[in-house]
């Protein structure tokens, strides 16, 4: 029935392509066509509860975001989904489907605050699990695990104890090993080398 | 002497008409603060009151965004499983069982049926705890302390069970990509079935408590009332979305782990108010009893992992100490991670609290390039902007408890 | 070596019991600290677990868990704070009433936990100060209990009386503030 489903899409919309998956149908889809492709899957397809909207960043590859969509039809069970390349590198901006589904607007939200993605159209376009002031995007494979020092949110707090946003310390794990190379280069190793217990952390 | 006054409480017109200045007042301001008995964890609600009625209420999130996601992008598979267990802290197996489900439909793995009757008693059993929990804190939030203590107790046997299984109370950590850390111990099964004879009558108990009490019907009967086209809108998924009236569960529509060899009903609700949510926890604790009921008259025998999964299961101990291949074996798997060929897979499990969702992007190798969690909570609790105006100050405790989230899978 | 035990010898005193004020302060203090708790993730469920009917915290005294930090005298802090948060542990910790004691609960309050990341405060003691770290993840309702216990006893060696005399109590220092790693 899944592939019913994707013949008869691949056939009535020409811009869209098949994708690789590992599991469910998976299509890609230009930004521009984004929202009446969805509207045709909400109305005509039965695709009725948008589960999931995320986003890939690919780092060096261009274009570097993908907004993925996940799709379920309630009534044939289904899952399907959708990747859309975001045109911009610098400033990556997608079509917001919030008109369509209520569930897209905090999930656009999340991609924004995290990725960086901009939803034309949303609403309330604002920060959802960072504090609203946090200048950065975390998720972004530029932005590095233990984070950038940054001031705390809250000033009282801050100037009564001097505590500031810091960088994690990762010495002492995770321990992940980069996979190709030789077994020097593949050994578990702590991911900051610079500062032990036994040499002291240079100075900034 | 002074001149009588005749003053009609209540009635402004007439108060307006005899020249009193109307009584307006503006809309008052209250935080809900993250820190609060009421809201199940770290919520923050910003709402706007007009004497006792919500005008508008804005959920703010975030309070427990511990960077899961970017954390997973530099663990191996499966020093991720503990991060797993603490996404929904209530029912920490079913979490990992969905996120070993994942990975493994990414490496195209088959694990042998003993281990899926094992994860299928694990979903189930960490069900019952999470549902107990669930109508345990309703309660106490409605003001019935004695329902928490009974389904506390409980789950104190739960815990007993599951420290017996996996070492440890909660956060169990207990699946590998490829099957389970250790076999069921000896006599496990009948200490399983020993619980299921003890939690009906408890059930039981506080279904006389609660079912039929007068002001626990008054204060959630007709109260959050979602309807059908909103539930599915806004993506609710697990007993909230049920108790709308659509017939959604994943057990029964995407069956995994063998759940279609099992009989069992799924309850469906008819209005979607608070009471009907309510009721599906307490009937769907006692339609997973009766699974693992089947589950343990059928338990098949065999090997609780994937023997053929060479590159991603870490093979025994004994034969790692005695053996070169096992040992060079182990080896790359704890270094490197389990094998997992490169691909994109998303899959749901119906977790106690809603849909629990991994994507997951893999350039091969043993570590993801992208995992997305889809929290249930996130989901369920994105409905509380349309849903709490218009409500009573009061019922924002009965609407919480009844959505049964947890802020640790909704902030991950 | 001061004896913060009471003496009695009724033979002299009839019903008059003779002691150090420190003793009668402490042993009052010690036996009913009204935990605040600060139920922040899975260390709650283990918190509650610890006052329900199997660990039962009220033989201790403490099963009185007061919401409002006015009416609170132990912060347990369970849980992950994130940054965040932090401003909201802060703010509640200063509304507390002396004299005030804090039991981080868990990896995650005492050092971060596993949760090395860009969002997570690696420490509670870095916002507040901290009588009694428990590690575990969760700690044990045993653990926890255990902890409450050395609060107990740490609150029995408190100089009582000279921190009730003086104007002004000195704040305690924080012990992660300013702490590079």
């Amino acid at each position: 029935m899944a592939e019913s489903d994707l013949a008869q899409l691949t056939e009535r919309f020409d811009f869209i392509s098949e994708r690789k998956s590992s599991d469910h149908p998976a299509l890609n889809c230009p930004a521009g066509m984004l929202v009446d492709f969805c509207r045709a899957l909400r109305d005509d397809f039965g695709y009725d509860m948008l589960v999931d909207v995320t986003a890939i960043d690919w780092d060096v590859q261009s274009p570097r975001f993908t907004g993925i969509y996940h799709f379920l039809s309630t009534t044939k069970h289904l899952y399907l989904r959708i990747a859309v390349d975001c045109t911009d590198d610098l400033k990556p901006s997608l079509p917001s489907l919030t008109e369509l589904y209520a569930a897209a607007n905090w999930h656009e939200r999340e991609t924004f605050d995290l990725m960086g993605i901009h939803y034309e159209g949303h609403p309330n376009l604002t920060r959802i699990l960072m504090w609203d002031s946090y200048p950065y995007h975390p998720l972004r494979k530029d932005f590095p695990l233990a984070g950038i020092e940054v001031p705390l949110p809250a000033d009282d707090v801050a100037e009564v104890t001097k505590a500031t946003v810091i960088p994690a310390p990762m010495m002492g794990g995770p321990f992940v090993s980069s996979g190709d190379g030789p077994m020097s280069q593949t050994e578990p190793s702590a991911r900051d080398e610079s500062w032990t217990e036994k040499k002291e952390k240079p100075a900034k | 002497m002074a001149a009588t006054k005749e003053i009609s409480i209540g009635d402004i017109s007439a108060r307006s008409n005899a020249g009193e200045t109307e009584l307006q007042g503006e809309t008052m301001a209250l935080n809900v603060g993250p820190s609060h008995p009421t809201t199940h964890g770290v919520l923050r609600l910003k709402m706007e009151l007009d004497g006792d009625v919500v005008k508008k209420c804005e959920p703010v999130l975030g309070y427990l965004h511990r960077g899961d996601e970017k954390i997973a992008e530099n663990m191996t598979y499966n020093q991720f499983v503990p991060y797993t267990d603490r996404l929904d802290y209530l029912a920490p197996l079913a979490n990992n069982v969905a996120y070993a489900m994942a990975v493994e439909k990414l490496a195209a793995l088959e694990v042998p049926e003993r281990c899926e009757a094992i994860r299928l008693l694990c979903c189930e059993l960490a069900r019952v705890s999470s549902h107990l929990l669930g109508i345990g804190v309703y309660g106490m939030d409605a003001g019935a302390w004695t329902v928490f203590m009974y389904t506390f107790t409980e789950r104190e046997k739960l815990y007993t069970l599951f420290e017996e299984l996996t070492g440890a109370r909660f956060t169990t950590s207990y699946t590998r990509i490829g099957g389970v850390a250790r076999d069921i111990p000896e006599g496990w099964l009948g200490r399983v079935v020993e619980f299921c004879k003890g939690v009906l009558p408890v059930l039981d108990q506080v279904d006389t408590l609660l079912t039929r009490n007068r002001i626990f019907m008054d204060r959630t009967v007709g109260v959050g009332v979602i309807s059908k086209e909103d539930a599915i809108a806004y993506g609710l998924t697990g007993p909230n979305l049920r108790a709308c009236g659509v017939d959604l569960d994943l057990r029964k529509d995407k069956p995994y782990l063998g759940y279609e060899n099992y009989d069992f009903d799924v309850p469906i609700g008819t209005t979607g108010d608070c009471y009907d949510r309510y009721m599906m926890r307490a009937e769907e604790i006692r339609q997973s009893v009766r699974i693992i009921r089947q589950c343990i008259g059928k338990f098949p025998e065999g090997s609780y992992y994937a023997e053929d999964a060479r590159k991603i299961f870490a093979p025994q101990k004994a034969k790692v100490l005695t053996s070169m291949e096992e040992l060079i074996q182990n080896f790359m798997i704890v270094t490197e991670g389990p094998q997992v060929p490169a691909g994109e897979v998303y899959f749901e499990a119906e977790n106690p609290k809603g849909a629990l969702g991994f994507f997951i992007v893999s350039k091969g190798g043993g570590v993801p390039y992208r995992m997305k969690i889809r929290g249930p909570s996130f989901c369920n609790l994105s409905i509380l902007d349309k849903l709490i105006p218009g409500h009573y100050l009061t019922d924002i405790t009965v609407i919480l408890g009844s959505l049964d989230f947890v802020m640790g899978e909704c902030d991950r | 070596m001061h004896n913060k035990n009471v003496a009695y010898d009724s033979k002299v005193e009839g019903e008059i019991i003779v002691t150090q004020a420190d003793a009668v302060i402490n042993w009052i203090r010690k036996h009913s600290v009204w935990p605040m708790p600060m139920g922040l993730a899975c260390c709650a469920i283990e918190l509650m677990a610890a006052g329900a009917s199997r660990f039962d915290i009220s033989r201790f005294g403490m099963e009185v868990m007061r919401f409002s930090p006015r009416q609170a005298d132990c912060m347990i802090v369970a849980g992950t704070v994130t940054y965040k948060m932090a401003e909201v542990v802060r703010r509640i910790y200063d509304q507390m009433a002396e004299p005030k004691w804090v039991v981080a609960m868990g990896a995650c309050a005492s050092t971060g936990g596993m949760y090395r990341s860009y969002a997570t405060l690696q420490g509670v003691d870095r916002i507040v100060p901290v009588d009694v770290y428990v590690s575990g993840c969760p700690p044990r309702p045993e653990a926890l209990l255990d902890a409450m216990i050395k609060l107990q006893d740490k609150i029995g060696r408190e100089s009582a009386v000279k921190n009730l005399t003086t104007k002004t109590t000195t704040p305690r220092e924080l012990v992660g503030a300013g702490r590079e790693s």
